[in-house]
């Protein structure tokens, strides 16, 4: 089971795989060359702008930094929404980044067809590193073109470490689009997603049966509809990268940031929601009988999953290991969990298996290594993208960031995931290539 | 404006062309580069990522690396993982940062070569360039330092050279080997798709001539021109313009000058061509109309002299379509075209990258049939 994560390329028996009980909290895993598997289900940040509508992408960068994010509009078919600036050499040189990017606009504003109703401009590493003024140059575009909104976003991956990512600047400046409005009091947001939350869950059922109107991203057809986001008495995220997007919409515009945590926990659960409650001024909910139906729901996949090993990655859920607990603790075969970090919200999960199940594997997914670790058991129900190119296995959940899941719902619909993987083979070399699963991708 | 881009996409960068020129030949490739680079690479510009294991890795450089210049993290990383997978050989290509740092390849190369007794080559990149240079400079870097000399040649050898999926599909070793065997040649190794590093050290020394099937297998050609004194033939083999490609390999063979074979574009034609220059003028001489050829790089990046026009920026490629009645090229060129000029489509990975793979490959006698339409 999973031996082959022992890889034997060489003659080397270095151990890829660490077991949890041996792993270090947060990072399991020392740092070095990195390699990419083939499962390209996750977003980027092209793929997550494009959902503001009517807005359009220009990325100011090299050559070689603009050529995945122009593919990635491509195979969404939204290329007549991007555009592009590229930095050369000389630009570094003769300091005239800022420049290069107002009159590069103007030009590219020159070329379309259309006028954009806002613009989403992504400048990258170099504009760092080079000291480009940047406030200028959204001053200077401002005043040229008053009846367009820019944002600053960012592709500047070398400063991941340095403060947020490009993924949380991202999200946090797409939604800095949206202009102060007045408060509705009735109007709840659920933001920074790249999925709209599933409507079954009790997270959207909650919102809706106490009179309040919901809205995400992916219900806004137009820019003003978009606006509109800006009323919101509350703004309800999950997803930890848009933690600093809800921050700031507080801050601004005066919307109330609710995070809840998307755990598997059915404890952990029923708290958010209460605190959601809490927050709506409304009462809290019972949730003695959908607690049930995951147990009954959980109950029936043992049954049918028998002692079949699993395996999880981190690109399905952001609480694989809350997944992995979840499973472990209901009788369920988890054998592994892919990952490359640990995030401090499942440090209690880490701990917990650590203590119940010192067995767990923790195996990394870009370590170089890694790139002789393929088609180890094709027996094992993989969870993610990435588990199943490296298991080699047909049967797997083809979910990436949660997917709309939340809640009580969510461990439901997972279990139903699960039931048809185990059940039903798919594509799995086709599926897991498709870029940015679920975000319109024509392959 | 030169620098910008409002409608098209672009082409692939230099780096890559490192990476996927020396894929297949059991190196290590590291691209010097924070993110990015490993997952655009092997989703779009490498065909070959699920179905051949090779070492392209990044060196996921950070910024308190960069601005305290830490070589060190980088060197110490490509050993460990060089002690780790062995590989043949190993390359170091940079990204725009290493260039702003003044990162010095050639000797974090000498450092790495010392501590792994590896072949080591450092390629100063910066992914500001189109993919062309990339894989010269590594083909040209192979031909250098990981040939070895022969002692007899083999009648009718030939080494292939410029070839990699970034201008070809993955079967073009395969048919362009048929097509030459078929008519008395014998392929020695194919640069670098579809040979092993053995066998193009231990028979590339032994063709009696060498054939450029894409501009950049020009500065290898030329090294082994210096060092063994192979002449060469530019020019890819297709349709009625194969027999041209073939006499001129028997001929340069026989009398060891070097031959270009590539009869030239027309001057004036409202068919045009668009691609990398050896490719595009392979086929605009395979058609039976004559087309005038478009190349949208830089005035270097490619062959010159051959009544090509280099369009390396979106509005110079506008002005160089003026008058275009039909347009062969990648269909992602089609905003750039005259209202009203009709599309053949001619997938091309280096610039569309896998969105149209299905349809790679030149079918000369589909493009050929559809013109006649007109």
């Amino acid at each position: 089971m999973l031996t082959r994560l022992s890889h034997d390329r060489g003659g080397s028996e270095k151990t890829l795989s660490v077991r949890i009980a041996d792993a270090k909290f947060p990072a399991p895993f020392s740092s070095g060359l990195e390699y990419c598997s083939p499962a390209r289900g996750s977003w980027n940040i092209a793929h997550t702008g494009m959902l503001v509508p009517e807005a359009h992408e220009v990325f100011v960068c090299a050559e070689g930094c603009l050529r995945g994010v122009v593919l990635t509009a491509a195979e969404q078919g939204t290329i007549d929404r991007f555009s592009m600036i590229t930095v050369e050499e000389n630009n570094l040189l003769d300091g005239d980044m800022e420049t290069l990017i107002v009159d590069g606009i103007g030009d590219i504003l020159k070329k379309l067809p259309y006028q954009p109703k806002a613009m989403l401009i992504y400048t990258s590493c170099v504009h760092h590193f080079a000291g480009c003024d940047l406030k200028l140059v959204y001053k200077r575009l401002k005043e040229r073109y008053p009846e367009i909104d820019f944002v600053d976003c960012y592709m500047n991956p070398i400063m991941r470490k340095s403060g947020l990512t490009p993924d949380q600047l991202m999200r946090r400046g797409m939604y800095r689009l949206i202009r102060p409005r007045e408060i509705d009091p009735k109007r709840v947001n659920i933001i920074g997603n790249d999925f709209a939350t599933d409507k079954e869950s009790e997270l959207v059922r909650l919102i809706g049966k106490n009179g309040y109107r919901l809205r995400e991203i992916q219900d806004c057809k137009t820019y003003d509809e978009y606006q509109e986001l800006g009323s919101a008495a509350i703004n309800v995220l999950y997803n930890p990268s848009a933690i600093p997007a809800g921050e700031q919409m507080q801050q601004r515009l005066g919307g109330k940031a609710v995070y809840l945590t998307n755990s598997f926990d059915c404890g952990e659960i029923e708290a958010v929601l209460h605190g959601l409650s809490d927050a709506l001024g409304v009462p809290r909910e019972d949730y003695a009988q959908e607690k049930e139906e995951c147990e009954q729901a959980l109950g029936k996949l043992k049954e049918l999953l028998g002692d079949t090993p699993a395996a999880i990655d981190y690109t399905v859920h952001y609480r694989p290991l809350s997944l992995a607990k979840m499973l472990l603790t209901h009788g369920m075969g988890v054998r592994a969990v892919f990952l490359d970090g640990i995030s401090g919200e499942e440090k209690e999960d880490f701990l917990f298996l650590q203590k119940e199940f010192p067995d767990l594997l923790l195996c990394p997914t870009i370590a170089p290594g890694m790139r002789y670790i393929h088609d180890v058991d094709e027996r094992i129900l993989a969870i993610g993208q990435k588990a199943a190119y490296i298991t080699g296995s047909r049967h797997f959940v083809n979910v990436v960031e949660c997917g709309g899941m939340f809640g009580f719902e969510g461990i439901l619909r997972m279990c139903r995931e699960i039931e048809d993987a185990f059940l039903h083979e798919k594509d799995m070399k086709t599926l897991i290539q498709i870029k940015g699963l679920g975000g319109g991708c024509c392959l | 404006m030169r620098q910008t881009i409002g409608r098209l996409s672009i082409y692939s960068p230099d780096t890559f062309g490192i990476a996927s020129a020396l894929y297949e030949l059991g190196g290590m490739t590291v691209i010097h580069d924070a993110s990015g680079c490993n997952s655009t690479y092997t989703t779009h510009d490498e065909p070959r990522w699920y179905e051949m294991d090779s070492m392209v890795f990044i060196s996921a450089i950070s910024e308190m690396e960069a601005v305290m210049g830490d070589d060190g993290k980088l060197i110490r990383d490509v050993v460990s993982a060089a002690g780790e997978l062995h590989p043949k050989f190993i390359a170091i290509a940079g990204t725009p940062i290493p260039m702003m740092t003044g990162f010095d390849f050639k000797a974090v190369a000498a450092v790495i070569e010392k501590k792994t007794g590896i072949p080591t080559f450092g390629f100063a990149t910066n992914g500001m360039e189109d993919y062309l240079p990339g894989v010269s400079m590594a083909l040209e870097a192979v031909a250098e330092r990981l040939t070895l000399p022969a002692e007899e040649k083999v009648r009718g050898g030939v080494n292939l050279l410029g070839l990699t999926p970034l201008d070809f599909p993955l079967d073009a070793p395969e048919k362009i080997r048929a097509l030459l065997e078929e008519n008395g040649m014998k392929v020695l190794s194919s640069w670098a798709m579809g040979s092993s590093l053995d066998e193009i050290r231990d028979r590339s020394a032994k063709a009696e001539v060498n054939l450029i099937l894409s501009y950049s297998g020009l500065a290898a050609a030329e090294k082994l021109k210096e060092k063994y004194g192979t002449p060469y033939v530019i020019g890819v083999p297709m349709g009625e313009f194969s027999q041209a490609v073939i006499r001129a390999l028997m001929e340069s063979a026989e009398d060891g000058q070097n031959r270009n074979a590539l009869p030239g574009a027309a001057e004036e034609s409202d068919t045009v061509v668009i691609g990398e220059s050896v490719a595009a003028l392979s086929l605009a001489a395979a058609l039976k109309k004559p087309a005038r050829v478009v190349c949208p790089f830089p005035d270097g990046h490619g062959i010159r002299d051959c009544g090509a026009v280099f369009a390396p920026d979106e509005d110079s490629l506008v002005q160089a379509l003026t008058g275009a009645e039909t347009v062969i090229a990648d269909p992602l060129f089609a905003p750039a075209f005259p209202e009203g000029a009709k599309l053949i489509r001619l997938p091309h990975t280096a610039y569309s990258g896998r969105l149209y793979d299905r349809e790679m490959g030149a079918d000369i006698e589909k493009i050929v049939q559809l013109l006649g339409k007109e």
